[in-house]
């Protein structure tokens, strides 16, 4: 069985000037699981598309089952059986799940007229293959991020495959969603499907894949057996840097908490929450999705107001009610999702960074001060060594990691004594990730009280003094650094 | 310097604002065109003060929509809002008209102001459906703007009110200098102060980054629900002055006035270069839009033998012109920096 | 969601389309009770009547709305196409039946259709600006062009067919007489076949699909360009048979009086439960919607209220039924949080 299925042959493909891939080749056998990884920009999203025929190589062929291709179209690769998995799933929220599942295969029979008897049997069809059961009725809008990927999957088999490329699958999953995507997984590769899944969460590539392929730069730097992978080498192969995880101890923590927790709750989504974060210190909150650690992330900016206890900032009772009123007492927040919540994309990177104090930046009536506010930029900039020419050229032409910078820039440009920060590494790549560790670290020991809320254990053991884990909206256990492993909180979180 | 050199800077001007720059040149074209056919009957100081004393009306609209559609949203309630201030504000002025058909010296400015303040109310109304309720803002604003019209009508029964004295339409019909006339003067002065308020102030950044994503700016610590009122009851004072020019304009208020402005202050807002997402446009954009609306429609009058409807034509063709330009030139962005 | 089969009521209970009827009974028993005409035969007859035009209009109004648009050139392109119908036969001083009108309404219907088609769909730009560009330029034509004015002589084809009635309906009390136009049955057969072009063939499921998600649509395999193209033809061909059946009807061609009507049309469909956002709404709605619009509008002499008064009660209709749907989906989502992680906690 070990015959090759895909085979990519020195792929070259640049755009107006820049190489995106440069002489780029690997294999995949059938039924194989693979996982691609890569830096943002690296190139891993230009060799899908290549695959699956949404661009055209400038040199190279693909080889898929025994047959050589220098150029497929989208449908080609298609009817090849090769189907891409969207992060975005390609569905129609509006849409019922069996239509959902069942257009795809009437277009590509090219029906005119539309059959609900047939549509339902397709769909059932389709549930069945991967043993699983979804309201077939029900509006895919109202299902679950992982329901949803289901259907996607579900979608996909319905053509002859023989290769499922995923992008990204597990980013919004929780950790039990996961295990029942791998366990899909495992299915197919018993059915002689391969799977070629894009990651750069080291802990998947362990646990799923057989085998690797890393790209840097448009470049293959590194492709085998998952066996011969470890940590130090996949950073490695992944960034080109080695890095020293150093745990981080806090060296001056304030005597008196600054922000506490004290029983607060939201009925539904969390309760009986405490804590106390002093000055210097870093905690993370862990948990799983689901876990109500999102919530209690947004109770603290204001977004989403407790109805239980109370919030004390200097020991003093306040009602966070808004994120103004969050940041009128010194609280910062870096949302979860950069993209979405994070960023004015479109605006300039010198409008994201001064936002937040815009107020103070004023003179009379409201006018802001320009030379201040280029002042503020020019300094945030530099202190984070935001990669850019120019702030004033939107924040969308930047790197991940640097939109990173510039969320966090946003904020510590209204000097907050507390930061909070929701997965504040997530989609980011090593190099940066690190490097936003290290001004996180460097901020606690200035004495800001910093709270990380995230699911990446490595991130909260490097980087927290004090590890707080969160399981069906209550708190269930507190941890010393010294005292905590990935093992132990992993055991508290499921 | 070079040619070449020069007009690549040219291009490098001509790029940095590309809409202002298309309709300073269709501008500029219009009025050679102008001078060459119609010099004699067009280029009078008394037609570009009729000119300048018309536009506002629908020119005050258009700042309103604008400063809506910034935000992300759209008001379609600027017409309704006139009448029913103009309306109003006729009635007060038969009230205050005297027995010898004049005005007290206070009336004119009481009437400006009552108007302001009724402006403001309605675009609190629309204010408060957008940001409280949460209905999206063109169902918000076509509901209250069918709702305003509705009161107009049923207050007036579609009638026309002008029993009031002449003085108020003499007050605004005259030019200060014996140049400028005073409907000149107030649009200009709304146009500054929204300049000044966009570009120069805290409010018109946040205004900005509100229309880019109301998320980011809800977790950026922006009071997203007010600076919504707030837009919207500028909005509504534009309106509301709007309606005080047309008053002045045809000495009378009636229900059904100007119902056309509705769609074509949208025109102008978009072929001003505000993008209809949000987020995205500059009041000069606007104003030269509102400027070359004018100077067609009155250019294309100095033709008896051509209809006037054609200006209809010619403002419809000019905006999907525009449009398809604009889909071009950023397509052509987009596959260079596609990457 | 995973629970047990919802019962009939429910399944009812939790559609837009319910409430609406809900609020159109009312308001149908509270005319009833005011005024003892409504239920009269001939007034049910007027209301049919009625709603011809505007339900052409709100069908094609609709079919833009669910594929993600806006469409304000309706009421020039029926005016415009309605208009050089009329004017082009009365100048070859046609005699004919009123097949020839149709099928030129239709035939410049789908040329000015596919003028918004071509730069909604190929350029993708958006369809509000568009069609108010649009909008402009039939206007435009019309008054500019073919320098309109009413023309109170129409063939004597299209008066015939505009007057003709299936039957006529008579208030026993009043002695009231309402006649049923012929005209009825074009409407309720461009129903029944919009109904059935977006619940069983590809092409409508493919406007669903795009109000939706435009990129899904194109990944799945849809042709998004060619299903916006030919829906927008479809649309103008809708609007020009509404233009020449509401010419026919009032046995004249006013160039001008349909315009402005665009506003209620869709404030109807909005109410009919149709997501503005598109991908969302039922042609069931919409007809309940539209009724709603054309009920309030022609009944308000029925409650004793002057004519005066109809724009204050669609302002508040709209208002209303818009801001109860935006509440009704905040709560939904509030609730369906809490919901779900509640069942997690139990879990």
């Amino acid at each position: 069985m070990a015959e090759t299925l895909l085979r990519a042959q020195s792929i070259h493909k640049s755009f107006v000037g820049v190489h995106a891939l440069k002489d780029v080749s690997f294999s995949i056998r059938r039924g194989e699981i693979h996982c691609l990884a890569g830096e943002n920009g690296s190139g891993k999203s230009t060799l899908i598309k290549i695959i699956s025929g949404v661009y055209t190589p400038d040199a190279g062929h693909i080889e898929f089952d025994g047959h050589r291709y220098s150029r497929i179209t989208p449908i080609e690769a298609i009817n090849l059986g090769i189907q891409v998995i969207y992060q975005d799933f390609s569905i129609f929220p509006n849409l019922t799940v069996m239509e959902n599942l069942a257009l795809n295969t009437e277009l590509a029979a090219n029906r005119k007229l539309v059959n609900w008897k047939r549509i339902r049997r397709v769909a059932e069809e389709a549930l069945a293959k991967i043993n699983v059961r979804i309201d077939l009725d029900a509006y895919v809008g109202s299902l679950s991020v992982a329901e949803k990927q289901i259907i996607a999957i579900s979608r996909a088999l319905m053509f002859n495959t023989k290769l499922i490329i995923m992008d990204e699958p597990t980013t919004a999953l929780t950790k039990k969603e996961v295990r029942n995507l791998f366990a899909i997984i495992l299915q197919l590769k018993e059915r002689g499907i391969a799977t070629l899944f894009v990651s750069h969460k080291l802990n998947e590539v362990f646990e799923i894949s057989e085998n690797f392929t890393i790209l840097r730069s448009g470049e293959l730097v590194a492709t085998g057996s998952t066996k011969d992978l470890d940590d130090k080498k996949f950073s490695y192969y992944m960034t080109g840097r080695t890095f020293e995880s150093r745990r981080f101890v806090p060296k001056t923590v304030s005597k008196d908490p600054i922000f506490e927790a004290d029983r607060v709750g939201i009925p539904g989504s969390f309760e009986d929450v405490s804590f106390a974060l002093h000055g210097g210190e870093i905690i993370g909150i862990t948990g799983l999705l689901d876990s109500g650690r999102t919530e209690l992330a947004l109770s603290m900016f204001g977004m989403k107001p407790i109805r239980e206890g109370e919030f004390r900032v200097d020991g003093t009772k306040v009602e966070l009610t808004s994120p103004r009123a969050a940041i009128n007492h010194g609280i910062g927040y870096v949302p979860e999702d950069r993209l979405s919540e994070g960023l004015f994309l479109p605006r300039s990177i010198g409008d994201n960074i001064v936002i937040t104090e815009l107020d103070s930046l004023t003179k009379k009536f409201g006018i802001v001060d320009a030379e201040r506010r280029d002042e503020e930029i020019r300094t945030w900039v530099g202190n984070l060594a935001i990669a850019t020419p120019d702030p004033d050229n939107a924040c969308q032409t930047l790197s991940g990691g640097n939109q990173q910078r510039v969320v966090l820039a946003k904020w510590l440009a209204n000097s907050p004594r507390i930061l909070i920060l929701n997965g504040p590494t997530v989609g980011v790549d090593i190099g940066s990730k690190h490097d936003i560790h290290t001004i996180l670290q460097e901020l606690a020991n200035e004495g800001m009280g910093i709270i990380i809320i995230t699911d990446d254990l490595p991130e909260v053991v490097e980087n927290c003094s004090k590890i707080l884990v969160m399981k069906n909206g209550r708190i269930v256990a507190k941890l010393d650094a010294e005292e905590a492993d990935e093992q132990k909180i992993l055991s508290y979180m499921l | 310097m070079t040619t070449p050199t020069l007009l690549k800077k040219a291009q490098g001007i001509y790029r940095s604002d590309r809409h202002v720059w298309r309709l300073i040149i269709m501008i500029a074209l219009w009025l050679i065109f102008m001078a060459i056919t119609r010099f004699r009957k067009f280029y009078t100081l008394i037609n570009f003060q009729t000119m300048a004393a018309q536009f506002p009306e629908f020119g005050l609209m258009s700042l309103g929509i604008m400063l809506a559609m910034i935000t992300g949203g759209i008001d379609l309630s600027v017409v309704g809002a006139a009448n029913l201030t103009s309306i109003l504000m006729a009635f007060l002025l038969i009230n205050l008209t005297t027995a010898t058909g004049g005005l007290p010296a206070y009336a004119i400015p009481l009437v400006f102001l009552l108007a302001i303040l009724l402006g403001a109310a309605f675009g609190l109304f629309n204010g408060l459906l957008v940001s409280k309720f949460h209905i999206p803002p063109i169902l918000a604003t076509m509901g209250s703007g069918e709702l305003f019209t509705g009161i107009c009508m049923a207050m007036t029964n579609g009638n026309a009110i002008s029993k009031f004295s002449r003085a108020y339409s003499r007050a605004i019909n005259n030019r200060l200098f014996d140049m400028i006339p005073v409907q000149l003067i107030i649009f200009t002065v709304m146009a500054v102060i929204i300049w000044f308020l966009l570009s120069k102030t805290a409010y018109g950044s946040k205004l900005y980054l509100l229309g880019t994503s109301p998320t980011v700016a809800r977790f950026s610590g922006l009071k997203t629900d007010r600076l919504l009122m707030q837009t919207y009851m500028i909005s509504g004072i534009c309106a509301a002055l709007g309606g005080m020019i047309m008053l002045a304009n045809y000495n009378s208020a009636r229900a059904d006035y100007g119902t056309v402005y509705t769609l074509q202050c949208v025109l102008i807002v978009v072929l001003g270069g505000v993008s209809p997402v949000g987020g995205r446009g500059k009041i000069n954009g606007v104003v030269l839009a509102i400027i070359l609306l004018r100077l067609l429609e009155t250019g294309l009058n100095r033709f008896p033998k051509i209809s006037s409807y054609y200006i209809s034509l010619i403002w419809g063709g000019v905006l999907i012109l525009v449009m398809v330009l604009n889909y071009f030139t950023e397509n052509a962005k987009v596959k260079t920096t596609n990457t | 969601m995973k629970g047990g089969t919802p019962t009939l009521m429910k399944k009812l209970t939790r559609r837009n389309e319910f409430y609406v009827f809900l609020v159109l009974l009312v308001l149908c028993l509270l005319i009833e009770i005011r005024s003892g005409q409504f239920f009269s035969p001939n007034n049910l007859v007027d209301i049919a009547s009625a709603m011809i035009v505007p339900g052409l209009f709100a069908i094609g109004s609709f079919l833009v709305i669910v594929s993600g648009g806006v469409d304000v050139s309706f009421p020039a392109l029926a005016s415009l196409t309605m208009y050089a119908t009329t004017k082009m036969l009365l100048d070859a001083n046609y005699q004919g039946g009123a097949v020839l009108p149709i099928v030129i309404a239709l035939a410049i219907g789908a040329v000015l259709g596919a003028f918004n088609g071509l730069f909604i769909g190929y350029f993708r730009l958006p369809a509000m600006i568009v069609t108010l560009g649009s909008s402009s330029v039939f206007k435009g034509i019309m008054q500019g062009a073919l320098n309109s004015k009413q023309l109170t002589v129409i063939p004597p084809g299209m008066r015939r067919w505009g007057t003709s009635a299936l039957f006529i309906a008579r208030n026993p009390v009043s002695g009231l007489t309402s006649r049923m136009y012929v005209t009825f049955i074009a409407f309720i057969v461009v129903l029944a076949l919009v109904f059935f072009l977006l619940r069983f063939t590809m092409f409508g499921r493919g406007i669903y699909a795009i109000g939706g998600s435009e990129v899904s649509a194109h990944r799945a395999g849809f042709n998004v360009i060619r299903t916006k193209v030919i829906m927008y033809v479809l649309v103008g061909m809708i609007a020009s048979l509404a233009g020449i059946i509401r010419a026919s009807m009032m046995q004249q061609a006013h160039p001008t009086n349909m315009l402005g009507m665009e506003m209620n049309i869709i404030a109807g469909v909005v109410l009919g439960g149709t997501a503005i956002t598109g991908g969302r709404g039922t042609l069931t709605g919409c007809m309940l919607g539209t009724l709603l619009i054309v009920i309030v509008e022609n009944s308000m002499i029925l409650l004793g209220i002057p004519t005066s008064w109809r724009s204050v009660f669609t302002g508040v209709l709209i208002i209303v039924g818009t801001g109860v749907s935006a509440y009704q989906t905040i709560v939904m989502n509030r609730s369906k949080r809490v919901q779900t992680a509640k069942k997690e906690v139990a879990a």
